[in-house]
């Protein structure tokens, strides 16, 4: 009977570790109180006030608009490399192409964000394009390391996918072209909508990446927040936060139930 | 000879199963395989094939897991191409045609049904494909789904299906272009075993009401007997030997083929004499045996001998005026209802294999550890030299 309290002990313990600071966050975003550790009745009121920033506004209309686009365009690109890499055979410098499609999965944050900012200054030197940073370099930076959980995603989907239906596919008239929107595209598309998901919320998050390569007028949510913390948490961050917490955990959610769903039935 | 068939009036076309235009010469093939060969790196999975294959074929390719019988259905399909060789279809040279441009359909044995599309869009998928006006092509459709009988679940989604429906939804599917040559990977493999009885019948009705030219790939070999016209038995890439289903039984043509179709008794000896009726080989493991003459033997060469278990008698008397007798122990007795398999142990420690059928209700049945006689007649017995 040795496990009868360890192991309850032990799950309690790993979600109070992993919860216990979002739940407060999320408890104290309902204090009526200005002071964010002092308990002062329920209250809606910094939602109020949040409704009315106009800088916080505006930085969550870029990001959304940021983690739109990236997710979008990630979803292309990460789909054709992952096509590539399933159907393909073995062909030069595929495994080269393995490795450099995942490899911004574990890159650090800071390097990455680093390397596009030099990247982004010298074609702005040399191609004059694109003309200082802003939104357009987020969206470029954000759709580089987004099109790798999707292009990994995406493969995994494809790997499972039984191939006897694009033959089948073939075998009854269709050219490969067709074969990929008829059947490939389809049959993946919940991969897809999972893996846009994954990206929109990876980019909604990314805070690093976004300071390296933003320019004046153009800050993130994540940027706003953090810059204001830095000037004393103020209770209407942990309301903003909580907003946040729940459209990534609705995305989330309805990711995961979309690959487990597909992977049952089997396709 | 065309013998009159029972069941049905005689359609239109002549069926291939009695024409049997295989044993004429001069007959001119509908497929003809010629030296086709495949290598994966360094294995070779189909080696120097060749094969005709006449119209209204049902032809069964028959061979163990690995024995390159898919890769072969696989490359007339267009799936692989054949590192040598070619294959033409119809007189027509498919070399360089892709799967899409061939005559060609293929059920899978996955079934392989688009799980995103209705029954119904599935079936018309190759004739949309082909541009057929829709109105055209949903009629054809459920023309199909009534061959088939699944008129009623033209609107499910391939998962809301048995798996019997299934495998006719794919067989549907592959048919409505009407290929000249139908390929089929284990059309029965998923179905249990009362289904797939019942589906073989099937499958022959729908092949003879069509006329089409089925090429079935199977491991079954009861389902190659009663489906075939013909039977190819293939091992490590090579086609052993093809033979109406009665040829591959009863005359194998070695060792490999008798053992593989039904279950044999082998008995290595060497000619003794051959006198023009009989003929006489000595074995070590049942002493001297009499079989039917084998032209183009000789003396004292090495042969097999390979006897059915159904076709040895058993009995506590040693049997008169049987040309091969042979004592020995009973050692097992596998009594299944319809018939009773025995283990026999020989007096030289060989242990053969003997199935009695339960013809008459024997009261007293032949049990284990009982004395007895083994016997056949010289016809029995099939002579192999390699």
């Amino acid at each position: 009977m040795g496990r009868g309290w360890f192991l309850p002990m032990a799950v309690v313990a790993g979600f109070v570790f992993l919860y216990a600071p979002i739940i407060s966050l999320v408890v104290f975003s309902f204090n009526e109180s200005r002071l964010v550790t002092v308990w002062g009745g329920f209250s809606t009121r910094w939602y109020g006030e949040l409704i009315r920033d106009r800088q916080i506004l505006g930085a969550a209309w870029i990001s959304l608009q940021v983690a739109f686009a990236s997710a979008t365009v990630a979803t292309v690109i990460g789909t054709l490399a992952a096509f590539v890499l399933t159907r393909f055979g073995s062909f030069r410098g595929r495994l080269l192409l393995t490795g450099m499609a995942t490899a911004p999965l574990v890159m650090p944050e800071v390097i990455t964000g680093l390397s596009l900012l030099l990247l982004f200054v010298s074609m702005e030197l040399t191609l004059g394009w694109p003309a200082g940073r802003g939104l357009t370099t987020i969206i470029i930076a954000h759709t580089t390391f987004c099109a790798a959980f999707v292009a990994v995603i995406a493969q995994s989907r494809l790997r499972d996918m039984d191939e006897s239906l694009e033959e089948a596919a073939r075998d009854l008239g269709a050219g490969p072209v067709r074969v990929f929107f008829d059947i490939t595209l389809p049959v993946i598309a919940p991969a897809l909508v999972a893996g846009w998901l994954l990206a929109f919320t990876l980019s909604l998050d990314d805070l690093v990446i976004a300071s390296f390569v933003s320019g004046p007028g153009a800050s993130t949510l994540p940027m706003v927040i953090f810059s204001k913390v830095r000037l004393g948490v103020s209770p209407d961050v942990n309301a903003l936060a909580t907003i946040i917490i729940g459209i990534v955990t609705v995305s989330v959610i309805i990711a995961g139930v979309l690959m487990r769903r597909r992977a049952a039935r089997g396709g | 000879m065309v013998e009159p068939r029972m069941t049905q009036p005689a359609p239109a076309k002549a069926l291939a199963a009695d024409t049997k235009p295989w044993r004429d010469p001069g007959a001119e093939p509908f497929i003809s395989i010629r030296g086709i060969t495949k290598r994966f790196g360094v294995f070779t999975a189909v080696d120097d094939v060749s094969l005709d294959i006449f119209r209204g074929e049902l032809f069964c390719l028959l061979g163990g897991s690995g024995c390159g019988k898919s890769t072969l259905l696989r490359m007339l399909a267009g799936f692989e191409v054949p590192t040598e060789g070619q294959v033409l279809i119809d007189g027509q040279d498919m070399s360089g045609v892709p799967p899409d441009k061939r005559p060609t359909n293929m059920m899978f044995q996955s079934y392989a049904l688009f799980p995103h599309m209705t029954v119904e869009k599935n079936v018309a998928y190759g004739l949309l494909r082909e541009g057929k006006p829709k109105r055209e092509a949903y009629a054809r459709v459920a023309e199909m789904l009534k061959l088939v009988k699944l008129e009623a679940f033209a609107r499910r989604k391939p998962h809301q299906l048995s798996g019997g429906q299934r495998q006719r939804v794919a067989l549907a599917r592959s048919l409505i272009k009407q290929p000249k040559l139908l390929l089929l990977d284990e059309p029965l493999g998923a179905l249990d075993k009362k289904l797939r009885e019942e589906t073989q019948f099937e499958l022959i009705r729908i092949q003879e009401t069509l006329g089409v030219t089925f090429i079935v790939v199977t491991h079954d070999q009861d389902e190659a007997m009663t489906l075939a016209t013909r039977i190819g038995v293939m091992d490590e890439g090579k086609i052993r030997q093809v033979g109406e289903p009665r040829e591959i039984y009863e005359e194998p043509n070695s060792k490999f083929v008798a053992d593989f179709i039904g279950s044999v008794n082998l008995f290595e000896g060497q000619v003794d004499t051959a006198a023009p009726d009989l003929m006489r080989i000595r074995t070590e493991e049942a002493g001297p045996l009499v079989t039917l003459p084998r032209p183009g033997l000789n003396r004292n060469q090495q042969v097999w001998i390979a006897l059915r278990p159904e076709r040895i008698g058993l009995s506590r008397a040693r049997p008169e005026n049987t040309a091969n007798v042979v004592p020995g122990v009973v050692q097992e007795v596998g009594y299944m209802g319809h018939m009773s398999n025995f283990r026999v142990k020989l007096e030289s420690g060989r242990v053969i294999r003997v199935t009695q059928s339960s013809q008459l209700r024997d009261e007293d049945p032949i049990s284990w550890d009982e004395p007895v006689f083994a016997s056949w007649s010289p016809s029995a017995a099939r002579v192999l030299t390699e």
